[in-house]
């Protein structure tokens, strides 16, 4: 940063009146973005934490329990099961996901780098989770449903989505998939998109196979978007809840009970907040630790380029 | 919450650091030529989009049925008994006596004031968001002060708190503030900044050359003049794109408007949506009428979409926000 000491050169010797120093209106334009920060992230999250040692149902006052939301939690089964049955989501939703995503941001850039096919790719984004969930929710009825009509008719027979234990969460990994892959596509694409064109020459000149420029140049250069993108989208992916929440709500049984919702319906339908806020600091270790793992694994940071 | 989630966030400033200015490969030479590559090629990318596509033809056709003939034509690609029913159902058009006899729940539905909230709670937010985050840019971009990197490093950090770690406290504070089940309750955590929006303006405003700045200077403007009608001016493409983004986020938003808001007076469209799809009449959903909702509520977005995907789609390309 030499920028400042050369301006306030020039303003010394052109401007003398003006101050030198702009804190008082800086503190004033930045004023409104401070309430927003302390009231609305940094105190919820003090807050969070401190009722996750709590016990209140919101009515009496908040009493301090020490570890009991914890200990509790340890010996949960419901939550256990919603731990396992996140990562179940997470790891369908994430593998599909990244792949198909891959395979589109490649064929974007060797086929289709038009915008209307980005535009087109981009569209299921742009609606909300519900409106998905609901579209998929018609598409996917037992009865009435066009895509259980067109199993019976390659005479798979007819798959209840949403409601067996089995098929409930790779549904809605699936449908988040489709609101999620043209996103991801096109993050990728921005990626491939700063790999040099001449190594592409390059191999096309030593005669390298398209298979093999792919395994020995576009992913190894790739390899730090892709690291990224795959944090970012594994942290969305483990807050799950829209879908969820307006498809199943959990079941059957509880087959699709996620964190969030269990988060929910501890705090919204047992009004059990401190438990709640304990289970929001567990989901947060989860993100903690995997992402950390994650950042190790990929070497997300560094790049290969140079 | 609306602002643009911790991914789309994370995206931008990951690909906005590494590559600044999308790079076209040179056209590769056999473009004219076709193999059976290419062709498989193009056929994926066809799959892809019927994928992409075909729900949306759905929700439209579906929503232009009348629901006694979807029961017998499932599988019809074009409307079955066409009908503009569903979407007087979804707009109270007709009685109660009627929309049941057509399948609905004849439940009273008071689409126009979820449409109204939603309205107004995308309007508010997106303006007040983007203002406040705008000065918030500025100051840290333009404006020479002590503490100013460190103070940018701690809205930076709260990129890094998950969305749900705030939400219940969140909620315990609107409550507390007697703002539980009201608009304002709904927009208040999302009025004042979001931190992407300020990293995201940050970089235009600081791309603006500084000569321009001086020259205002020199010519007597205070700092707040130029940020008002030389800094905003030159950065309206930037600022019209994060607009677009914030809206559509705030529009979209289910999960903290579903916990604020608990009557008709401050329900937004995703939360009725939700609650719609709940209220299944004896005879089974109102499948028409339900799809009908859904086009209204996703329509706003498609239509603003359809203007602005242009600037949308190639800001991913050269900043990666979504």
């Amino acid at each position: 940063m030499t920028a400042p000491t050369a301006e306030r050169t020039t303003r010394r010797s052109g401007v003398p009146r003006k101050r030198r120093d702009d804190t008082r209106l800086a503190l004033l334009f930045i004023f409104p973005a401070t309430i927003g920060l302390v009231a609305f992230y940094f105190w919820p999250l003090v807050r969070g934490i401190w009722l996750s040692f709590t016990s209140w149902d919101l009515l009496s006052a908040a009493e301090f329990v020490g570890l009991q939301n914890y200990e509790r939690m340890l010996v949960d089964p419901i939550f256990w099961n919603a731990v396992q049955v996140t990562l179940y989501y997470v790891v369908v939703n994430i593998s599909v996901q990244t792949a198909a995503a891959l395979l589109i941001a490649l064929l974007m850039q060797r086929l289709a780098q038009s915008t209307m096919v980005r535009s087109l790719i981009l569209a299921p984004y742009l609606v909300s989770n519900v409106v998905a969930a609901l579209v998929f929710l018609w598409i996917l009825d037992f009865q009435l449903g066009i895509g259980n009509q067109v199993l019976e008719w390659l005479g798979l027979g007819r798959v209840g989505f949403f409601t067996t234990e089995e098929w409930a969460i790779p549904t809605i990994a699936l449908i988040n998939v489709w609101r999620h892959m043209g996103y991801t596509a096109l993050l990728i694409f921005a990626g491939l998109q700063a790999i040099p064109g001449n190594l592409y020459e390059a191999a096309k000149v030593d005669g390298a196979s398209e298979t093999r420029t792919f395994f020995g140049i576009t992913l190894p250069l790739l390899r730090p978007i892709l690291g990224l993108v795959l944090i970012i989208s594994v942290i969305g992916s483990f807050q799950v809840f829209d879908t969820v929440s307006v498809t199943t709500d959990g079941g059957p049984v509880n087959a699709s009970r996620v964190l969030q919702v269990y988060i929910y319906q501890n705090a919204f339908a047992q009004f059990d907040f401190g438990y709640a806020a304990a289970l929001s600091v567990a989901l947060l270790i989860i993100l903690m630790i995997v992402t950390f793992f994650q950042y190790r694994i990929t070497r997300a940071g560094q790049t290969d380029l140079n | 919450m609306s602002q643009p989630t911790a991914e789309a966030q994370l995206g931008a400033v990951v690909v906005a650091s590494e590559n600044p200015e999308p790079r076209r490969d040179p056209p590769p030479r056999n473009r004219r030529k076709i193999t059976p590559r290419k062709v498989l090629g193009w056929v994926v990318v066809a799959v892809v989009l019927v994928i992409t596509i075909f729900p949306f033809y759905w929700m439209l056709r579906t929503a232009l049925s009348s629901n006694a003939a979807l029961y017998a034509n499932a599988t019809s690609l074009l409307p079955v008994d066409f009908s503009l029913g569903g979407f007087e159902r979804v707009f109270g058009l007709q009685s109660a006596e009627e929309a049941i006899a057509a399948g609905g729940s004849g439940a009273d539905i008071d689409f126009w004031r979820y449409l109204g909230n939603s309205v107004v709670v995308a309007t508010v937010v997106t303006v007040s968001q983007v203002f406040f985050s705008a000065l918030a840019a500025y100051a840290f971009s333009r404006l020479q002060w002590r503490g100013r990197e460190l103070v940018f490093s701690l809205f930076l950090l709260s990129l890094m708190v998950p969305l749900i770690f705030t939400l219940l406290p969140n909620f315990l504070l609107v409550k507390e503030l007697g703002l539980v089940d009201t608009l304002l309750g709904i927009m208040l955590p999302n009025l004042f900044m979001a931190p992407f929006a300020i990293f995201f303006l940050r970089q235009f405003f600081m791309n603006v050359p500084k000569e321009v700045e001086e020259a205002a200077l020199i010519d007597g403007a205070g700092k707040i003049r130029v940020f008002f009608t030389l800094i905003t001016p030159m950065s309206a493409a930037p600022i019209a794109t994060i607009a677009i983004l914030t809206y559509i986020t705030a529009w979209n938003d289910y999960f903290w408007p579903l916990m604020v808001s608990y009557s008709d007076s401050s329900r937004v469209l995703t939360v009725a949506l939700g609650s719609f799809a709940a209220q299944t009449p004896q005879t089974g959903p109102d499948w028409a009428g339900l799809m009908a909702a859904t086009l209204v509520a996703a329509l706003p977005m498609i239509v603003l979409f359809a203007c602005f995907a242009k600037r949308i789609v190639n800001s991913i390309g050269f900043s990666g926000i979504k």
